[in-house]
């Protein structure tokens, strides 16, 4: 595939100054919107994650007009409800020494140096007041008996700044923002579109004026317009196929937003979780995450030898590898996910994997039953040893668990400015769906802290800076039009083609395709080798798909292919941007760019760059870069030994 | 294994509905029921019949989108365990299932095994929140809270609204999710100052959503994938009579 270089960014719009006054001086230089102006400005807000959610409530509690979308029954159903572990948050309520600028050099660092500090920090900022937030609204985390929250370390920090409720924070905190979200419709500030899913963007005289959705219930198209648009519309993890997303999670809106020129950035960062329930056959629909609190107390090993089927109770001591610890003996088992999940393949590839086809390893709480008892670890992790066993029938107090990492995140999306405004002016990127604050890693419980920092926090301010220009007048009624014939005719190809293979099929084999070529390690041949399978199996797919109904109904399986779709070529721009970053860094492991002892090495001279994406309708893509500098985290290699 | 499955089909809201028997063969146990139904439906789909509509998202158990009626018990026979979680090495090989949406008046069909649950929206609209916009909170630690009320808060919280106590209920009542809500905010200290406006506007929005009355059958806690507690419905109702007393 071909690619074009264009000009750098240069200007990211964050204020310069001392770090720690960025955000305050931004929020005051930001325009005010007169309160009788507000209910005049209307804001759409596409997805009902924390993200959006939390955004469409907050705007509707300054009197903005907003609409909400989401293709779930209920804005309550978004996957942000699935997240187990926790929260970060700089309260440093523990006096253990975190502090905000702590919270900044761990997610800098753990992103592998590929993130924006000015971003960054912000985030690290606002993190307190999102706890304090959630704890108004009636967010239950678990509190001690002194009636305090209580908070635990996570995902390899070394202090203990992660906010819970139990393993369900992500239900608690989507709830609180559907609840607030809610209040909102109540009011009449929100007006609620569920079961309606974004197929256009609607772009008029440069601006981002609106969107094409179609209603999932009656089939009917239907045309929205507002002064901003806000995408909220979570990650393209799906493109894999398999993946720890719902089944509905798909990268339509952000790539038909692509499509009408947002850059797209670092396409190729995503996140392996190391920690996930192996694939138990062909018929595997989605992959089911354990929470990684779980390598607190579980050790991670495979057989010493290679082929070695035995039952696991009867492989004695001497003859495991308890690779993590061996390898990494500072961090053993809490080294983070990218680490853990590559030691996890290599392990496997040679052959010493455990479980069907092998691709498995085991997390062993043998040790931690016989020093802590039980009961105590039933009481830590019982509500996750029943799910592993509703799932898997085996017993994990007897049978030690079998985990393989999936892919769970993605840190790419669309480019935001520092205001999280796209390329596109009006339209607004927040949550997993923008690229802006994990760079090449995202650290555990640092995904629902920069989705509620966006929504409640951040984008609330920055929009009105842009909407105090506005209303921006009628919007151009041929730009709506095209935009709406463009859906219509895609969805009558979709139905006219009448092939022999159903839209999952196709989705299958490009996620297989996808995991064997651009999953956990990528080479120059494997993305090469995916590049030109791409286009072949996209040629099959619109020549052979199956799409049966009608487009005026519940179609579950046009809805499906129209998604698959976008999933083709978003993978061929995640396999060329992936070819193009010969270096590794985080979650982007490129064999070729590995130290002497396998670990991955960057390549700051070349690489220290976001790469943005702008689409280009004959397909050859061009490349923008816009250079990160550090000024306050020294950039080193990260070792964990 | 191989099975009979004997599914709801119903085209929309004014067809009157049907079963239709389907064979599925080849069926791995460790497969979840939704997969099964995958299966089903990818064949269907290669025939060119129209296949059984559902509704599911994370397939975890907690995103409350899955929802059937599977030998008429809701989530089916296994307890505390939402559809997409059922794995098929629960049933024996030859039997036959049956599959049927949520019945209610209240979530009226829209397609085979989907159901319009927006009802469930509107009784949250009416009150089924803390008042307080973002930005304006005092600090987290500003109001210490009981470990036991944080918990059985929790507790209440876990409701995932699917739907299934509207379904098992002879009564079609909703009380259980109503009072779950209810119960989690009127532990917490946040959530005293609407307790009581709270519960009166909730439970007079289920009534007019046309959920029935609680007589105490209990089948909703039963087959709660998150076992919601009876007892929220006895918390729930004092508060509303206190409230009316006003």
């Amino acid at each position: 595939m071909k690619f074009v270089e264009g000009p750098d960014i240069r200007d990211t719009k964050a204020p310069e100054g001392p770090i720690e006054e960025r955000w305050e001086k931004r929020k005051f230089a930001a325009k005010l919107v007169n309160p009788a102006n507000k209910r005049k400005l209307n804001v759409i807000v596409v997805g009902t994650g924390l993200a959006g959610g939390s955004a469409a409530a907050t705007l509707g509690e300054l009197g903005y007009n907003v609409k909400s979308f989401c293709y779930q029954d209920s804005p309550r159903r978004a996957h942000s409800i699935a997240a187990q572990g926790g929260i970060n948050a700089a309260k440093n309520y523990r006096g253990d020494g975190d502090s905000i600028y702590r919270l900044f050099y761990d997610t800098v660092k753990g992103g592998d140096f590929r993130a924006r500090e000015s971003n960054v920090y912000r985030l690290a900022q606002v993190s307190v007041n999102i706890i304090d937030q959630a704890v108004a609204q009636g967010v239950p985390f678990a509190r001690e008996y002194g009636g305090l929250l209580d908070t635990r370390s996570f995902g390899g920090a070394q202090v203990s700044r992660t906010f819970y409720a139990r393993g369900q924070t992500g239900q608690q905190l989507l709830l609180g923002a559907y609840q607030a979200l809610e209040r909102q419709v109540a009011a009449g500030t929100v007006q609620m579109f569920t079961r309606h899913e974004m197929l256009d963007l609607i772009v008029a005289d440069g601006r981002a004026r609106g969107i094409i959705v179609r209603d999932m219930v009656t089939g009917e198209i239907e045309r929205h317009v507002a002064d901003a648009v806000v995408l909220a519309t979570g990650g393209y993890g799906n493109v894999f196929f398999l993946s720890t997303n719902a089944k509905g999670c798909n990268t339509t809106a952000i790539w038909r937003a692509h499509e009408r020129g947002a850059y797209f950035a670092n396409p190729c960062y995503t996140q392996i979780h190391p920690t996930c329930i192996p694939v138990s056959g062909e018929y595997q629909s989605k992959l089911t995450l354990m929470s990684e609190s779980l390598r607190n107390d579980g050790r991670v090993w495979v057989p010493l030898r290679k082929g070695d089927d035995r039952a696991p109770g009867d492989i004695p001591e001497d003859e495991r590898d308890y690779y993590l610890e061996r390898i990494y003996p500072a961090f053993g088992n809490l080294v983070p996910r990218d680490i853990a999940s590559r030691a996890a393949k290599n392990v496997c590839d040679e052959g010493r994997g455990v479980g069907p086809g092998g691709l498995g390893v085991y997390l062993d709480f043998r040790d931690a039953i016989n020093r802590l008892g039980r009961d105590a670890v039933e009481k830590k992790y019982g509500n996750l040893f029943e799910m592993y066993e509703r799932i898997t029938g085996e017993n994990p107090y007897d049978v030690p668990m079998r985990i393989y990492p999936a892919v769970h995140y993605t840190m790419g999306g669309l480019w935001v400015d520092y205001d999280l405004q796209s390329t596109i002016p009006g339209l607004f990127v927040i949550g997993e769906a923008n690229f802006s604050d994990h760079g090449a890693n995202r650290l555990g419980a640092s995904a629902l802290m920069q989705g509620l920092a966006d929504g409640y926090f951040v984008l609330p301010t920055t929009i009105g800076d842009y909407l105090a220009a506005g209303p921006f007048g009628e919007v151009d009624e041929e730009a709506v039009t095209e935009a709406e014939g463009k859906v219509r005719a895609r969805i009558e190809r979709l139905l006219s083609v009448n092939g022999n293979r159903t839209p999952d099929s196709f989705h299958r084999e490009l996620g297989k395709l996808m995991w064997d070529y651009c999953g956990m390690e990528r080479t120059e041949e494997s993305l090469r080798k995916a590049l030109e399978r791409i286009p072949e199996l996209r040629k099959e797919f619109w020549e052979n798909v199956k799409v049966t109904g009608t487009a005026e109904e519940l179609n579950q399986v046009l809805e499906k292919a129209g998604r698959v779709a976008d999933f083709f070529d978003l993978a061929e721009l995640m396999c060329l941007d992936a070819l193009v970053r010969t270096e590794s860094c985080g979650g982007h492991f490129r064999a070729e760019s590995q130290d002497a002892d396998g670990e991955a090495l960057r390549d700051d001279e070349h690489f220290a760059h976001v790469s943005a994406w702008e689409y280009s309708p004959e397909g050859v893509p061009v490349l923008h870069k816009e250079p990160l500098e550090y000024e306050y985290v020294k950039m080193t290699q990260r070792s964990y030994k | 294994m191989n099975l009979t499955l004997k599914v709801w089909r119903q085209s929309g809201p004014t067809d009157a509905g049907r079963m239709v028997t389907y064979k599925v063969e080849d069926v791995s146990p460790d497969m979840s029921f939704l997969e099964m139904l995958d299966v089903l439906n990818e064949r269907l789909i290669i025939e060119g019949d129209d296949p059984v509509a559902f509704d599911h998202d994370c397939r975890e158990g907690i995103c409350g989108m899955c929802g059937m009626v599977i030998n008429g018990v809701a989530h089916g026979e296994q307890r505390a365990t939402t559809t997409c979680q059922l794995h098929m090495r629960h049933f024996e090989d030859g039997a036959t299932i049956t599959i049927e949406p949520w019945r209610a008046a209240p979530f009226p069909v829209v397609k085979d095994l989907v159901v319009d649950r927006s009802a469930f929206d509107r009784i949250i609209q009416a009150g089924g929140f803390v008042s307080v916009p973002a930005g304006s909170a005092p600090d987290a630690h500003s109001v210490p809270v009981r470990k036991e009320d944080a918990d059985s808060a929790f507790d209440a919280a876990t409701c995932i609204g699917c739907g299934a106590c509207v379904a098992a209920c002879p009564n079609g009542s909703a009380s259980l999710f109503t009072a779950a809500k209810i119960t989690h905010l009127s532990l917490l200290p946040q959530g005293q100052p609407e307790r009581l406006t709270r519960a009166k506007a909730m439970v007079d929005q289920m009534d007019a959503e046309g959920f029935g009355g609680c007589t105490n059958t209990g089948e909703c806690t039963a087959v709660c994938p998150k076992g919601i507690p009876l007892d929220t419905i006895a918390r729930m109702n004092s508060d509303y009579l206190q409230a009316n007393k006003k």
